[in-house]
């Protein structure tokens, strides 16, 4: 069996974690939820650092956990990257890349170069941990979880302790891991913008119980209350950027869902990006709008309907192709257009956000 | 100043003993110092009130015991003597096992110290890096806690070169075999000889100065995981 399969209960006092999930076997898996969920127990119970008195744990059919056995820490090959960098500081750069690479009995599937060479350490091997910045720090202690060949890469919260312009800095870091490797990476994160652009796989957490479970799209178009892991309801759709328009300054984006047309960024064509389309941006139609401002009109299927926050507002899921996204109406639009589920509509996108 | 042959011999013995003691200590009150500072076990208390027992007790207290117990006829005694080993009681090795005990809190104290100052993290990072228990303590625990290895064996051997009731009651007084620096001024304090005494103290109160002038012109800040 492929994949991670992952099943804990811990108790602990005034806490417990009971999950059953079965996570895909290549992509990131974004964990998120509000702090004190369990985000980090889950993580923990993965990497056998917290003992769950239950539980099942196997990648790829090879089993960590189950009833009978229970692998320690040093055995499972994993990679774990803490909140906060946590580098030896008796060691230099490289001392701390090649920690776990010495010790590491994988054949190596990422090469300690590769490590450096997607992070950019290049320079900054022979230095001490003391003289790096924050980010600096964090980038070494993934190009160290990275070094040791892991079957799973478990991130915890890897940017939560860093201000913003380091964020900054590391995440294009984190989206080239994300392109290019091939493990399955569990992402634990409260930021809802750091799951939209690296999870491909959303897991929702709270109070230790998993409230949803499936692809991003899919769980973050989710109409069930309470808990939606965005600030602004909203749907993320994988496009490529497929035309320039230079009299317009425009691009076109294709996706699954159709094409959008959005304003130029400097992005190459072919170049894959992740576009971000708020539920207050999309307006739906029983007929072609015809003449409008709003000029990506696209063919879709009401899926279902849900509420919003304010009394007067409804969420409608819209699938375009297969694709969801979210669309906010008021009440009395949803009744005079007699919107139900299976309906065709002319779904017009207002603006859609490039999440560069 | 020149110190005479005899004074010099129980310098050296000394040495020998605060050397020795320390070495032995190293490999006892290493793991004493690690269980302490990470088990969570009932017997933590109690072995750590035993541990500091030597610190409050007066030496003639724990010499007297000792001497009782390496005795013919005490618990140690019989054993030696079972084993055809001559009694520990005045002799060098009944010495050094009385220091062992005497120094041990000198030694497992900063140790302990400096393991609980580690925290679990860097154990946790090293476990997820494939480094088993005992590979993580050689080379993670022991290279962050190296400052207070070096606390621990300056304190020991300073300490025990400083013992006096307990090498009285077990080790007696006899030159070259037991009778230590300390017991040397002793002596020459009894025998009115104080010019002899006071070169031999001042000996040893450079020594103290100097071994607590290191210790305490140490760099206060132990390494910690960089955050």
């Amino acid at each position: 069996m492929s994949g991670v399969r992952a099943r804990f209960r811990l108790d602990r006092p005034g806490f417990s974690l009971d999950v059953d999930l079965e996570l895909p076997g290549r992509g990131v898996t974004g964990v998120f939820g509000p702090s004190g969920c369990g985000k980090t127990s889950l993580l923990r119970c993965v990497a056998g650092l917290e003992r769950a008195s239950r539980g099942h744990l196997s990648i790829d059919g090879e089993v960590w956990q189950d009833e009978r056995s229970w692998l320690p820490t040093h055995r499972r090959p994993l990679g774990y990257v803490f909140q906060e960098p946590s580098l030896f500081p008796h060691l230099t750069v490289a001392g701390n890349l090649r920690f776990g690479e010495r010790r590491s009995k994988a054949l190596p599937r990422v090469l300690l170069a590769r490590a450096i060479e997607l992070l950019g350490l290049g320079p900054l091997l022979e230095r001490r941990p003391e003289s790096l910045s924050g980010g600096e720090k964090q980038r070494v202690a993934i190009a160290r979880a990275l070094a040791t060949s892991p079957r799973l890469l478990l991130m915890d919260e890897p940017l939560a302790a860093l201000d913003l312009p380091r964020r900054r800095e590391i995440l294009p870091y984190l989206e080239r891991l994300h392109d290019e490797l091939e493990m399955p990476v569990l992402y634990v994160s409260h930021a809802p913008d750091e799951v939209a652009r690296l999870a491909d796989h959303l897991v929702v957490l709270e109070r230790g119980r998993a409230l949803a479970s499936g692809p991003l799209a899919e769980t973050l178009t989710r109409l069930e209350p309470p808990l939606r892991p965005a600030e602004e309801p909203g749907s993320v759709v994988e496009a490529t950027v497929a035309e320039f328009d230079p009299e317009w300054r425009l691009v076109r984006l294709d996706w699954s869902g159709g094409s959008l047309w959005t304003v130029d960024q400097g992005l190459p064509i072919g170049r894959r990006v992740r576009v971000r389309i708020l539920a207050r941006d999309v307006s739906l139609a029983r007929d072609h709008p015809g003449r409008s401002s709003i000029q990506n009109v696209l063919p879709g299927r009401v899926d279902a309907l849900g509420d919003d926050e304010h009394p007067g507002s409804a969420l409608v899921r819209v699938r375009l192709g297969g694709a969801p996204i979210l669309a906010r109406l008021t009440r009395r639009a949803v009744a005079t257009l007699a919107l139900a589920p299976g309906d065709e509509v002319w779904v017009q996108v207002k603006s859609a956000a490039l999440m560069e | 100043m020149t110190l005479a042959a005899e004074d010099l011999r129980a310098l050296w013995l000394t040495a020998r003993l605060a050397g020795l003691v320390t070495l032995i200590l190293f490999a006892l009150g290493t793991p004493v110092a690690w269980w302490l500072a990470r088990t969570r076990s009932w017997w933590r208390g109690p072995v750590g009130a035993v541990v500091a027992l030597p610190l409050v007790l007066p030496p003639s207290v724990l010499g007297f015991y000792l001497l009782v117990a390496m005795g013919p006829e005490g618990p140690v005694g019989r054993i030696t003597g079972a084993l055809g080993i001559a009694p520990l009681a005045f002799t060098f090795r009944g010495l050094v096992v009385a220091s062992v005990l005497y120094s041990l809190p000198f030694m497992v104290q900063p140790l302990q110290a400096a393991f609980e100052a580690l925290g679990e993290r860097p154990l946790e990072v090293a476990a997820t890096l494939r480094a088993s228990p005992l590979d993580a303590f050689f080379s993670v625990a022991v290279p962050l806690a190296l400052p207070g290895f070096v606390t621990a064996a300056i304190l020991t051997f300073a300490h025990t070169v400083g013992e006096f009731g307990v090498v009285l009651m077990i080790g007696g007084n006899l030159p070259g075999v037991t009778r230590v620096a300390s017991v040397q001024i002793y002596d020459h304090v009894e025998a009115l000889a104080y010019a002899d005494a006071h070169r031999l103290a001042a000996v040893l109160l450079t020594f103290s100065f100097l071994v607590l002038l290191a210790v305490y012109s140490r760099r206060r800040r132990p390494w910690r995981l960089s955050a």
